[in-house]
């Protein structure tokens, strides 16, 4: 295919700017999808994606143009999905960058705007929404100009809702944005900037043809895995797979060789024809570090080989969450899971549960924290209870972010004592525009972690927006939490906090587990500890009496069956320091939100 | 007889307040059913008409329904009383008719806790209704409830003292028990306590022991030769046959139960079907385990085999050996359903 009329693009915005909607215009406009077709967010193919109207993974689709064709990718809007992000735009010589017209600028829009930039890539700035009342384009053009350096006169106006001015956008697409280049000539080399796994055709790869062509029945050589699959099926979507005989240079579409595993396609893999093989792999990516942590672990015990199961297959479809096993003297048999920010931690606990049939407890998300101890050694730990004990701590170092929040002017006062409160250093702050204002902090991750994003929205009523990067490790003075259950520390509730936080942490702890744990036969003192020093203590009184109700001759059925399910009630309960707890008092003491 | 004036905040039994006029064809299908039933019983050893309220209703067709059953020498008849109906007039009809107890609904000494319960009668009813009771001969038992709203424990002192007052032969103390879809359920506020229900029941087990009323059931204490026997029949895995509506029954190992309403029950049996809503058949080893959850309410205690050692240990103070059996100690009593969750099939032996 003639390079010059080939258009590789990616949508970029802030979540809910509208990416996918607007994909959905150009679906239709182009001709690919017919009316009868057309549902709403069409490229949102997962249930979770469609429940929640967020994009969680990238789409590529190929759609005709004005004689020309287009590959465009649709791309999350979240932060904790900015790897998707950047493995598009590594397929990509340009990005339409959407802004919402009533929304303005927001964090994600500036932090993947400068991953467009880093790139190299040409952007097409766009505001969108603009049928909206609240719509108001021509301050938004000078925002952009403003903070961006996209003069306010090349930004186009679409509303992706009613289709307005997306013509002229694919115009501007095709006008604006350079065709890709290279080599027809050269060796085949082709980057992997996606792998799903299909239950029917196994691991399919979206693939970005750089140099040379790739053909279907080809021998391919995976570069860096070193490994060699038969090109099986290549093909374009359109948004159907269409198979095709062959790519060439600057296209993009799919390959299936035959794979199994998606750890044998990973994105970031150059592919190469061991018929005239390259010499030199592409750059790809580095992969995505999990960032926070948690147990996860089977409400009924039995289910562990089930989530062992279900991780291994839900890995083949995001290999951005990391498992391994542990176990717990309170939660029992499960699995210490990373990921990549909290969403991804909610999204993959729910399709756990939802698409294997599960059901799970969580611990708290923790971060990964280097320990130095007193005998030199450096220990990684994700999981307090891994802690060493204090004695033998000389320093703990914690995982340290810069966070950018946008804000309109208003909040500057409550975002900064919040960021404050969390033991934020401001690193700056900057007036994106009369009413924009740019804070920038150091923040510790685990302070993010703990409902941040809540308490900012919640200050700002919501006009506030996030991103952060991770920037490097730093010493603080942590201390871990144990919560004593008769004197038995109970593991699934050890926290590692901030000594100034210690003592409140622990009150807390102390205050929920006095109401959820049922009262037994002798008190139980539940203790709050740091070290061997008590910080908080509640007591669970002893039980005195059950049930002192009539027994007649009715009643006598009921009682039964009312001491048969007491007993496998009893069955369920997992016993810490003799003191029997239900599963459900773990549950409730270890949700979040409260 | 489920037939009441009013309903009590905390009564969870199938009893109605708007149903009076269903009652005389409803002790007419009582009859017509004990008559039914009577050939195929040996003599019965006690009768029990309780609520409802038995004491509202006509005694002559409740008394004919009595009649027709084949009641032994000396049985044991007891109906349950409100305070207010049991005057010298019925008292004696009663007596007449065959009954040889009562047990009168006093529940508290004490104007606002009764208040609180949702009871209506006035305090000083009781004495009159004792004296009743007690002028036609026949044997008193008192019922009381403690840890009604607001109750304090000089309260629950005022209503044992006067409880004893009357000097009844038998006495029932249960602790107020919220049963769901009641008024008192929907209210957490009117929950009782748990640990001012344990003092209390302490409070009863002292001063009815002390004033000689043996305990021997959980909630129940009585003069020598005055415990409860179609209690204890109850108890100890007896048969005992259904009569009425809701009514419940055990014969030859199953256990069976009434259609709930009493529009439904004499429909039933006028058109000469079994009033029956259902049934249930245990196995060996299952019915053995409840005899033994049973019992262990008792004074009887169940065969030491019923408690595996271990559970024995972590029970400490709870139940204590008296010869082959284990007994529940006065603590044990409060925490009877601890000790019962853990009883086990003691075999074919016990
Ligand atoms: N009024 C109006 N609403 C729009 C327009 N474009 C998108 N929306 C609405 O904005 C919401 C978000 O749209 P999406 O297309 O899902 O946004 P997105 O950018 O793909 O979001 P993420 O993928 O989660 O980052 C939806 O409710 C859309 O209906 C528009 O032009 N006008
Ligand atoms: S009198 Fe007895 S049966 Fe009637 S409502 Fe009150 S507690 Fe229930
Ligand atoms: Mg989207």
């Amino acid at each position: 295919m003639d390079l010059d009329r080939l258009r590789n693009i990616s949508i970029i915005a802030h979540i809910d700017h509208g990416k996918t909607t607007l994909s959905d215009r150009v679906l239709e406009l182009s001709g690919i999808v017919s009316a009868r077709d057309m549902r709403a967010q069409y490229l949102d193919s997962m249930d979770l994606e469609r429940e929640r109207g967020i994009t969680i993974k990238l789409q590529s689709v190929r759609i005709p143009w004005r004689d020309h064709v287009i590959n465009l990718i649709d791309t999350p809007g979240h932060v904790d999905f900015g790897y998707e992000v950047s493995r598009s735009l590594a397929a990509c010589e340009g990005v339409v960058l959407l802004v919402d017209a009533a929304q303005g600028i927001e964090a994600q829009t500036l932090a993947n705007c400068y991953l467009a930039l880093e790139n190299d890539l040409e952007i097409v700035a766009c505001m969108n929404k603009i049928d909206l009342p609240a719509a108001d384009p021509d301050r938004c053009a000078e925002e952009i100009e403003a903070v961006l350096g996209i003069p306010a006169e090349e930004v186009l106006r679409i509303s992706a809702k009613s289709g307005e001015g997306v013509g002229d956008l694919l115009d501007a697409v095709i006008d604006r944005i350079p065709p890709p280049t290279g080599d027809a000539d050269a060796p085949l080399r082709a980057l992997i900037f996606d792998s799903h796994f299909d239950q029917y055709r196994g691991v399919v790869s979206s693939v970005r043809v750089m140099d040379g062509t790739m053909r279907a029945g080809a021998k391919l050589r995976f570069m860096q895995a070193g490994a060699t699959h038969g090109a099986e099926e290549i093909g374009v979507r359109s948004p159907d797979p269409q198979p095709v005989d062959a790519l060439g240079p600057g296209e993009t579409g799919y390959l299936i060789a035959g794979i199994k595993d998606v750890g044998a396609a990973k994105s970031g893999e150059t592919v190469t024809d061991t018929a005239a093989p390259a010499d030199e792999p592409l750059a790809g990516y580095r992969d995505p570090k999990p960032m926070v942590f948690c147990g996860l672990y089977p409400i009924d015990g039995d289910e562990f080989p089930d989530l062992r199961e279900a991780l291994e297959k839900l890995r083949l479809n995001d290999s951005s969450f990391t498992y391994e096993p542990e176990s717990s003297g309170a939660l029992g048999f499960g699995f210490r899971c990373g990921f990549l920010g909290l969403l991804h931690m909610e999204i993959v606990r729910e399709r756990l549960e939802r698409e294997f049939d599960l059901s799970l407890i969580a611990t708290a998300p923790s971060v990964e924290y280097r320990v130095h101890t007193t005998k030199g050694t450096v220990v990684e730990i994700d999981n307090p209870s891994e802690m060493p004990p204090m004695s033998e701590v000389d320093s703990i170092e914690e995982p340290w972010l810069t966070v950018s929040i946008l804000t309109p002017t208003d909040y500057t006062g409550t975002l900064m004592e919040l960021c404050q409160n969390r033991r934020g250093e401001m690193v700056k702050l900057e007036y994106l525009s009369p009413e924009r204002v740019e804070l920038r902090y150091r923040v510790p991750l685990a302070e993010v972690v703990t409902d941040f994003f809540d308490q900012m929205k919640s200050r700002t009523q919501g006009y506030a927006s996030l991103d952060y990067e991770a920037d490097g490790y730093g010493v603080s003075a942590l201390v871990k939490v144990d919560v004593l259950l008769n004197s038995q520390p109970v593991d699934a509730f050890s926290m590692i906090v901030h000594r100034e936080k210690a003592e409140d942490y622990g009150r807390r702890m102390c205050e929920k587990l006095k109401e959820l744990i049922p009262r037994q036969l002798f008190d139980v003192p539940i203790q709050a500890a740091v070290g061997g020093r008590i910080i908080a203590r509640q007591t669970v009184k002893a039980k005195r009496k059950d049930v002192l109700s009539k027994c007649y001759g009715g009643d006598i059925t009921r009682k039964r069956k009312l001491l048969e399910r007491q007993k496998e009630g009893k069955k369920k309960m997992k016993s810490i320091g003799r003191v029997e707890v239900p599963q459900e008092a773990f549950v409730s003491a270890l949700r979040l939100d409260d | 007889m489920p037939f009441c004036r009013h309903r009590c905040d905390y009564c969870a039994f199938a009893t109605w307040t708007d149903r009076d006029h269903v009652a005389a064809r409803y002790l007419e299908a009582c009859r017509v059913h004990a008559a039914r039933l009577a050939p195929g019983l040996a003599p019965v050893t006690s009768v029990f008409v309780g609520g409802g309220t038995p004491s509202r209703v006509d005694p002559t067709p409740l008394l004919a329904v009595l009649a027709e059953l084949p009641v032994a020498e000396g049985a044991e008849v007891t109906v349950e009383c409100n305070p207010e109906d049991l005057d010298a007039g019925r008292a004696a009809a009663f007596a007449a008719g065959g009954v040889t107890r009562v047990s009168i609904g006093v529940q508290s000494f004490v104007a606002h806790v009764l208040d609180a319960l949702g009871r209506r009668h006035p305090v000083e009813a009781v004495g009159p209704a004792v004296a009743a009771a007690r002028g036609a001969g026949l044997d008193v038992n008192l019922d009381l409830i403690y840890g009604g709203t607001g109750e304090s424990r000089a309260d629950w002192a005022t209503t044992l003292d006067g409880a004893l007052a009357l000097e009844p032969d038998h006495v029932s103390a249960y602790g107020l028990t919220v049963e769901p879809g009641t008024p008192l359920a929907d209210d957490p506020s009117r929950h009782p306590d748990d640990d001012d229900q344990a003092d209390k029941y302490l409070d009863a087990s002292d001063r009815l022991e002390a004033a000689g009323y043996g305990w021997y059931e959980i909630s129940n204490w009585a003069r020598p030769g005055h415990r409860c026997r179609h209690n204890l029949l109850y108890w100890s895995m007896g048969d005992y046959v259904a009569l009425g509506c809701a009514a419940h029954g055990h014969r030859d190992g199953v256990r069976y139960w009434h259609v709930r309403t009493p529009e439904r029950y004499a429909d039933e049996v006028e058109a000469g079907r079994e009033p029956v809503a259902g049934s249930e058949r245990l196995e060996p080893g299952a019915r053995r385990l409840e005899a033994v959850q049973l019992s262990l309410r008792t004074e009887a205690g169940v065969p030491v085999a019923a408690l595996p050692p271990a559970d024995r240990a972590a029970l400490v103070g709870l139940v204590e050996v008296r010869g082959d059996r284990l007994v529940l100690t006065r603590g044990g009593r409060l925490l009877a359903n601890e000790v019962a969750t853990r009883l086990v099939d003691p075999g074919e032996a016990a």
